[in-house]
């Protein structure tokens, strides 16, 4: 592939702050009309990486192109190719929605006219052309999410960059940002997404980087990503201390892992494998088939005998992701907003 | 970053954000009138309150140019509140993402501000008028008393910017917003410097709030209340001028330097 098929390639970016690397040699491509995720924790790079490819931040060495321009030298020209969603929903407050449109529209040299009717169609594709005068410090948390995604639309961009875009929002904002998401990538644009939360890019994206100190540490489809983290894990909370071992082995076994249980005192351990933390006689095992592994688990602990307090199903922590893809095992401490995303389905179901 | 203050877009641009802050006018009538009234207020509070108190002949007509100056000063922290709210908010990040013209932003903010404080001089001349205030000299000194005292609020505009943008987060703002009441005060605004303590008194004097006052005292020829005698307080109409331009000379670029800086 050439650049030409790419409508982003970043070389060896590097951005420090002070002597703190923010971009450490950063290399990434996105093929045009995707949708490429960014994975990582707090301060991993991504809103760095950002700011650097949207023209906000100069990059301390490396280069970057967007749309086929240098962000540095053609920043202007990268400046009409994009669209930027923040992390926060950078609108004025004070305005109404269409005359926070109109106001961008008019700055991006729509002129009067166009401004207001781009203004119209945008608030009547995001849903928001009934809400009149209001002013956008009336809006719900989704509702000024999408208006902010409706600004960065206007110009209808090659690129949109999205930074953490639902940061902050509750399950039903959040629905309607993947949605309106969803909504453009049919339409040609390409689409860089970051994000905290797996689900979130498993939703989204057509292929995640996984970036952690200023570098990209993996790179896959989510699903090929997941693969290698056995998914979801059913965690089991054993009555009595004297028999995690056996509770490991029989969880272990029902949940599919087929993996020999690693004793262990901390929290941290194989998480491809069973896991067990004595301190909180807590059994975790990867499953294959959520429902079926639940049932398993449960019977296989009935057959033994051991009595479990809590039995629930979850999504792999965005530590254990981590874990898995760099084994480093002191990330456990750094990272306290793990996988974030509320449990739709059996999280907590005590047996 | 390839910053064009020449993009070719720089008025349509500027335009277009001065009639943004036009808009936050249009929709909150009441801020606009709460924010004309208050030095109003205080020159109402001072004339009638204080002003019996004061042992000066026509303290009205030594206090309209003091308050006209200490609404200019008082300017500088809406300018501040307004930059700071856009860089928290994040819209000054969408700006900088658009192919607009960078100084825009800035531009526009000091032209609508400009705006209110014209806006406030003629409320405050009008209410002046209304409670005893004359100006004894020719229309030609009374435009020149406006354009000094628009002057000062222009500097200290580019004050607020500098600050609006090193401060950033809302504490910082206010206090300064606390910060400029002792300025203010330590001024010849309300009372002679002759009345305050030997080296207040001297820094009062040289407060470019005074300079300013005394040269619209001087030029709408109200009384000056002053001993006389201090350099300063005979060359108030030079110092108006150069205290602002020298403010402009050091906050101008340094505000300038600051917003591209956003970048680095």
């Amino acid at each position: 592939m050439t650049h030409a098929d790419h409508a982003i390639v970043v070389e060896d970016l590097r951005k420090e702050y002070g002597t703190t690397p923010a971009l450490d040699g950063l290399r990434l491509t996105v093929p045009r009309a995707t949708v490429q995720g960014v994975l990582g924790p707090n301060g991993a790079g991504k809103t760095t990486l950002v700011r650097v490819l949207a023209t906000l931040l100069r990059p301390g060495g490396g280069r970057a192109e967007v749309a086929g321009l240098d962000v540095v030298r053609d920043a202007d020209a990268v400046r009409a190719r994009i669209g930027l969603l923040g992390q926060h929903a950078a609108v004025d407050e004070e305005l109404s929605g269409r005359q926070n449109l109109e106001l961008f529209g008019r700055l991006y040299h729509l002129g009067g006219r166009r401004a207001a009717s781009r203004a119209g169609e945008l608030l009547e594709r995001f849903g928001l052309a009934d809400t009149g005068r209001k002013p956008v410090t009336a809006y719900s948390g989704g509702m000024r999410r999408r208006l902010d995604l409706a600004a960065s639309l206007i110009m209808e961009p090659e690129v949109l960059f999205l930074d953490e875009p639902t940061t902050g929002l509750d399950p039903r904002g959040r629905t309607e940002v993947w949605e309106a998401v969803r909504g453009l990538v049919g339409g040609g644009t390409t689409v860089l997404l970051t994000t905290q939360y797996l689900e979130e890019a498993d939703q989204l994206a057509d292929a995640v980087a996984v970036v952690d100190h200023g570098r990209v540490v993996a790179e896959g489809t989510p699903d090929q990503l997941k693969a290698g983290l056995g998914a979801d894990r059913v965690d089991v909370v054993v009555r009595d201390p004297a028999r995690l071992a056996e509770a490991a082995a029989a969880v272990g076994g029902a949940a599919g892992a087929g993996t020999a249980a690693r004793a262990g005192t901390g929290t941290a351990a194989d998480p491809g494998g069973v896991t067990v933390d004595r301190d909180r006689r807590l059994v975790s095992a990867p499953v294959r088939d959520r429902m079926a592994a639940l049932t398993a688990t449960v019977r296989a602990l009935d057959a033994a005998g051991i009595r479990a307090e809590d039995i629930a199903l979850r999504r792999p922590t965005l530590d254990e992701v981590f874990l898995h893809l760099t084994g480093d095992a002191t990330r456990n401490a750094r990272t306290t907003d793990t996988t974030g995303m509320p449990e739709a389905t059996t999280d907590g179901a005590a047996v | 970053m390839t910053t064009h203050v020449l993009n070719g877009h720089v008025l349509t641009d500027s335009w277009t954000m001065t009639r943004r802050g036009l808009t936050h006018w249009a929709r909150h009538p009441v801020r606009v009138v709460v924010g004309l009234a208050f030095p109003v207020m205080m020159l109402v509070m001072f004339a009638y309150f204080l002003g019996g108190g004061m042992d000066v002949p026509d303290y009205r007509e030594y206090l309209v140019p003091g308050i006209l100056t200490l609404t200019m000063a008082f300017g500088l922290e809406g300018t501040m509140v307004a930059l700071t709210q856009d860089l928290n908010k994040g819209v000054i990040d969408r700006f900088r993402s658009m192919p607009m013209a960078p100084s825009a932003v800035l531009v526009g903010r000091s032209l609508v501000d400009m705006l209110e404080s014209v806006l406030s001089v003629l409320v405050l001349l009008v209410v002046g008028l209304a409670i005893g205030w004359r100006w004894h000299g020719g229309a030609g000194e009374a435009l020149a008393a406006v354009g000094l005292l628009l002057l000062l609020r222009f500097a200290l505009l580019w004050v607020g910017i500098y600050l609006g943008m090193v401060a950033g987060k809302p504490e910082l703002v206010q206090a300064v917003q606390i910060l400029v009441w002792p300025v203010a005060f330590l001024s010849n605004a309300f009372t002679s410097p002759d009345t305050m303590p030997g080296w207040l008194g001297t820094v009062a004097e040289w407060n470019p709030m005074s300079a300013t006052a005394a040269a619209v005292r001087e030029l709408f020829a109200n009384p000056s209340w002053s001993g006389g005698g201090s350099w300063v307080t005979e060359h108030a109409v030079l110092m108006a001028t150069v205290w602002p331009v020298a403010l402009l000379a050091v906050f101008f670029p340094l505000a300038v330097r600051r917003y591209r800086a956003l970048g680095a």
